[in-house]
């Protein structure tokens, strides 16, 4: 696998918002990341530790304010305008005004793709997120896990050989997200795409993650790197695996340690 | 949207006709003056007599009100449009027009009555259009830009073009405030189309009716002339309710939902 051309390819970024001004905050500090493909990758770590930032990095939604971002080999807003990914927000983001089926459409009728193949594959999408009855409903109409689900569909409709995800179950109840992390990873499975979920459940990123990035606040950086070895698929059974509790485990003493580490620098700034 | 039944109305019913009740036994029982205000059923006695003047009156007028609200909301319409694609306009305009907002346009109905002609009704319909212009431009220019930021992050990671934003994004969004804006410019237009008129106008109009009436103290017509033109606001805003159930399903439907 480490033959292959990375998916993803972060080299020295640095994100500084408000720059020069006395409240410049730090959001990325020398991030490095190769993904290769068909990873599930994790990113976790407390809030303004900078994970949804770099999430938005990697799709171009922002510029770096230096360091190389390369998506398939290219630079980042060549892959944006390739549209090489697929992005599933917090919130579902539908539009109001669309029914189910014309939300999925949606990425497909920027893409010009005609009126039947854009149908076929809203239907194909939908079946894989199991909503194939809710062709004609409104957003409105469907429950929050269900509308996340569309958005899910919406995102793959075009398949993008990478998925962005920020924080997509994080509104969600543990219930109907320990559902929804089953049927991404069936969905995960079956299209081979590349994922990249930004979460801040240590639980949800062992479950999904073959690799995870442990991230850090002020300034914003990776801090650790952890290879989830469970194996796939992953069911309710992994979820009771010694070794996850481990990993779990791990992962949360890394976290520990990046605000350690953080604490210690600002007793010697005093 | 579901019809509600006669039990949810019947308070609606009730107050009405105990109003009406209360207003003809008390202008009995306290002998109040005809010119200080006249029985119900004299003023309905009134509505009947002079119906075909009244209704020939308040088509004239309501038709300035319409035709006023036309030109009004293109004008608005294209002036939010321009807000949006030319920041210069949105910083120098948007502000102003927000002000314009809170004039009293109806004051400049005797300088429309001298530029345009007091028995034209030109002088009418441009005070509406001048009374519609900026509550519709605030509103749509409002919906147009009030997008959910993450809305447009999803076009951009579909490297959507302005245009499709615009067109997917932007115009859908602001379709709700568009019929918002519709509904209080219904009220506002026949306002500014009856009152302009009360600074003169040709005799079968609304306005001159009513003041003409009151000025000859048949107060009954006025009041009657008064009734109608309540009839025909009433119509008007149902009328753009109507239309709004019908051209934005999913908004009206995502507040019922609310409601319930």
């Amino acid at each position: 696998m480490a033959s292959q051309q990375p998916v993803v390819s972060l080299k020295g970024v640095n994100q500084i918002f408000g720059n020069g001004s006395q409240n410049q905050t730090i959001a990325l500090k020398d991030i490095q990341l190769d993904i290769q493909p068909g990873e599930f990758i994790s990113l976790i770590g407390p809030s303004g530790c900078g994970k949804s930032t770099l999430l938005r990095v990697v799709g171009d939604l922002i510029q770096p304010t230096n360091g190389d971002v390369r998506v398939n080999g290219k630079p980042a807003p060549q892959a944006r305008l390739d549209r090489d990914y697929g992005m599933v927000f917090q919130s579902p983001v539908l539009f109001e005004w669309r029914t189910v089926q014309h939300n999925v459409e949606l990425p497909l009728e920027v893409l010009k793709i005609n009126k039947a193949e854009r149908e076929r594959r809203a239907r194909e999408m939908l079946e894989l997120v199991e909503l194939s009855q809710f062709l004609k409903h409104h957003p409105w109409q469907l429950s929050g896990g269900m509308q996340q689900r569309v958005a899910i569909a919406r995102a793959l409709a075009f398949k993008p050989p990478l998925l962005l995800m920020d924080e997509p179950f994080g509104a969600l109840d543990e219930i109907t997200r320990e559902r929804l992390n089953d049927e991404l990873l069936k969905i995960w499975a079956r299209t081979k795409t590349t994922i990249i979920f930004v979460t801040h459940s240590i639980s949800e990123a062992v479950f999904l993650s073959s690799r995870i990035v442990v991230m850090s606040a002020r300034p914003g950086r990776i801090t650790k790197l952890i290879n989830i070895d469970l194996p796939y698929p992953r069911d309710i059974a992994t979820r009771e695996n010694r070794r996850f509790f481990e990993l779990a485990t791990e992962v949360r003493e890394a976290l520990r340690a990046g605000e350690a580490s953080r604490a210690g620098e600002s007793e010697k700034l005093h | 949207m579901k019809t509600k039944g006669f039990q949810y109305y019947l308070p609606t019913i009730v107050v009405f006709f105990a109003v009406l009740a209360i207003w003809e036994g008390g202008v009995r029982v306290f002998n109040i003056q005809r010119f200080l205000l006249p029985a119900p059923s004299v003023i309905f006695t009134a509505f009947i007599d002079i119906f075909p003047r009244l209704i020939s009156s308040a088509l004239y007028t309501f038709r300035g009100a319409v035709l006023g609200m036309l030109i009004g909301s293109i004008v608005g319409i294209l002036l939010a449009f321009t807000t949006i694609r030319f920041a210069l306009i949105r910083e120098g305009l948007l502000p102003f027009a927000i002000a314009a907002n809170s004039v009293p346009i109806i004051a400049f109905a005797p300088i429309m009555n001298n530029w345009f002609g007091l028995t034209n009704q030109l002088s009418k319909i441009m005070i509406v259009a001048v009374i519609v212009v900026f509550p519709m431009m605030i509103n749509v220019a409002r919906g147009l830009v009030l997008v959910e930021p993450a809305k447009l992050e999803l076009m951009r990671s579909y490297a959507a073009t302005p245009l499709e934003v615009l067109l997917k994004v932007r115009i859908p969004n602001a379709l709700p405030f568009f019929f918002n804006a519709l509904k209080i410019c219904s009220t506002l237009s026949l306002i500014g189309a009856i009152v302009s008129e009360y600074f003169g106008g040709p005799r079968g109009t609304l306005g001159v009716f009513i003041t003409q009436e009151a000025a000859l103290f048949k107060f009954a017509n006025a009041w009657a002339a008064i009734i109608i033109s309540a009839i025909l606001g009433m119509l008007f805003y149902l009328l753009i309710l109507l239309l709004e159930r019908v051209s934005i399903p999913w908004h009206a439907s995502t507040q019922n939902t609310n409601e319930a």
